[in-house]
């Protein structure tokens, strides 16, 4: 949790979108992030993201469900209450399977999505500064983070690369919980004070 | 950099003519020591006999079959008007135009069998072979000769047909005016009439009556399905080492490691498809443990062929879904060609399984015999696919997806 300075250009269009990624990412600025409409192929790649861990993040949920499955399963008709059920063993592994697979399946979906959540920081009460009120609509937003010497300088130059508006913000670069901004937050606070 | 015209290499001219001779040499051998064995016991005279005929089945059925594979896959995705297949089009129709040859191959071999009336095989060709255990009257139309006779040329005939018209329609576009759809469209409407087809055989009867009916007491209705998502994966891996193949030779240069990724997808997650109709088949019947259904996975599971029964569980399924699971693994071209040739072998072993313990009993024998078919029909398949690239341009210049399959991202 930090207040930090940034530079943002809003841009019409992906054709101009990513040439202007190019060229910042070529001049050496490190992109704090970049907000689109929808989801824009290869910009991850334009933008030099490593390849999310999540997909082993969901093999871990997986193989914890199905041990839990095989587990629980095991314990309670070889341990807790061990019935005959038409002559099959108590450890009927066959008969197991569907459910381990389903239990499986739910962990590791269940686990998957709460992680890409917690990754995204996108939870009930969450909020996160937005940096143009456009950037879900038909805006493609780009932000730089900056310091005092360089602020005017990074601004000129995304406004080089075929910028439509720029401009400096001061905010929060993290999430928080709350329902409004951190400025209105902070003035409800005053009031109710 | 698009109009590519392939060149058979000279080493696979040669591999393939020596597979396809060692192939033939077996064959004579095989007739000449099995068919008409001299072994002085009576007993084992049949015995060599059967293995001659099984070991025909197996591979001529599942050679064409994996073959059937590459139209099966060209029809689904033109259906879906998919582009990413389009870069590499050219290998599952040059697979899928030599499916009349393994057809004649296997219609002989079925054939022959039946009109010899070798009921050591398919045993419900011998009338009241056991009259206390009759088929029913249905099933008895169904195994009879007159209906296998038909079925089994009509399905051939339609098989190798939609084979050659699906690659014909796809170089027809190539010499057409830029721009122009209407044979894309009739690819589309012949597609739809295969995969008609492909239902009411491969996907249902045809498996029944060429491989199921040899444990004629024995059925399950996921066979066909089981045997289809086997020479599925398996048709699936073989362009995949085509694809690789060719791409090593310096062609094929607008197929990327997203198409090989798709592939990859195909290999990956039918291997889970296979695995989960194989389970759905033995789970059912494993838990109701019925004796006439049961008796089929007692010689599999706890009989003489347990070592296929694991291995096939092992190479069909561990392998490919441990290996390929990992994406940079389904982007590696070693690692690709690794599993789809564990692919080939397991559902191989698979087949094997499904034919033998039938027609041979206890008494397998994986010795030379079948050593020499199976390279008999590598060598077969090498020498047919290969000349078949070098008639058409590799690249379908005049596809109306081309564009769509050189940017594709998988």
């Amino acid at each position: 949790m930090s207040i930090k300075k940034f530079a943002v250009a809003a841009y019409d269009d992906e054709a101009v979108l990513f040439p202007a990624v190019k060229k910042v990412r070529s001049a050496g600025y490190k992109i704090h992030d970049v907000f689109t409409p929808f989801a824009v192929h290869g910009l991850d790649e334009a933008l030099g993201e490593k390849e999310s861990d999540l997909h082993i993040a969901g093999f871990i949920y997986g193989i914890t469900g199905t041990s839990t499955a095989l587990g629980f399963m095991g314990w309670i008709f070889t341990t807790d209450w061990p019935q005959n059920f038409g002559g099959k063993p108590h450890f009927p592994l066959p008969a197991f399977i569907p459910i381990t697979f389903e239990l499986t399946v739910l962990f590791a979906a269940v686990g998957m999505v709460l992680t890409f959540c917690y990754l995204n920081q996108i939870m009930p009460g969450v909020k996160k500064h937005i940096f143009h009120p456009r950037q879900t609509d038909d805006k493609f937003v780009m932000v730089i983070e900056v310091n005092d010497t360089n602020a005017a300088e990074t601004e000129a130059f995304l406004k080089s690369t075929g910028a439509d508006e720029t401009n400096i913000q001061i905010a929060e670069s993290d999430w928080w919980y709350g329902r409004f901004d951190k400025k209105e937050d902070y003035e409800i606070q005053q009031q109710l004070a | 950099m698009l109009n590519q015209e392939f060149k058979v290499p000279a080493k696979l001219k040669t591999t393939s003519m020596v597979l396809l001779g060692i192939g033939v040499i077996t064959l004579i051998a095989g007739v000449i020591f099995l068919l008409f064995s001299k072994d002085p016991v009576e007993p084992m005279r049949q015995l060599d006999q059967n293995r001659f005929w099984a070991v025909l089945l197996q591979n001529s059925i599942f050679f064409l079959l994996i073959a059937l594979a590459s139209v099966f896959i060209l029809s689904g995705v033109s259906l879906a008007q998919g582009g990413w297949i389009v870069a590499f089009r050219r290998i599952p129709e040059a697979i899928g135009s030599v499916v009349w040859v393994f057809a004649i191959i296997t219609g002989i071999i079925l054939l022959t069998l039946v009109w010899t009336d070798n009921f050591h095989i398919y045993a419900w060709l011998k009338d009241g072979y056991n009259p206390h255990n009759s088929l029913n009257s249905l099933k008895n139309f169904f195994l009879s000769k007159p209906f296998f006779t038909v079925w089994t040329i009509l399905v051939l005939v339609l098989w190798s047909w939609f084979g050659i018209k699906i690659r014909q329609l796809s170089i027809r576009q190539d010499s057409e005016p830029k721009g122009t759809t209407k044979t894309y469209w009739q690819n589309f409407n012949v597609s739809a009439g295969f995969i008609f087809v492909f239902a009411l055989s491969l996907a249902s009867t045809i498996p029944w009556l060429w491989i199921m009916s040899l444990d004629s007491h024995w059925f399950s209705t996921m066979f066909s399905w089981y045997t289809f998502a086997s020479s599925f994966v398996s048709g699936m891996s073989m362009i995949m080492l085509w694809v690789l193949y060719v791409k090593r030779h310096g062609y094929l240069e607008i197929v990327s490691n997203e198409h090989i990724h798709d592939l990859g997808k195909f290999m990956f997650a039918f291997s889970i498809f296979w695995t989960y109709l194989w389970f759905s088949q033995f789970m059912l019947i494993w838990y109701a443990n019925i004796p006439e259904e049961t008796i089929y996975f007692q010689t599999r599971m706890h009989g003489p062929y347990r070592i296929f029964y694991w291995l096939n569980i092992i190479l069909n399924f561990v392998c490919p879904i441990l290996i390929l699971m990992p994406r940079p693994n389904k982007r590696n071209y070693f690692v690709v060609t690794l599993v789809a040739i564990i692919i080939l072998v397991g559902h191989w072993i698979d087949f094997y399984q499904m034919v033998m313990p039938a027609t041979v009993q206890e008494h397998w024998k994986l010795g030379w015999f079948e050593f020499g078919i199976v390279c008999g029909f590598v060598g077969l398949v090498m020498y047919l696919v290969g000349n078949k690239l070098t008639t058409a341009p590799l690249v379908p210049q005049n596809n109306p997806l081309l564009k769509e399959t050189i940017i594709h991202i998988s």
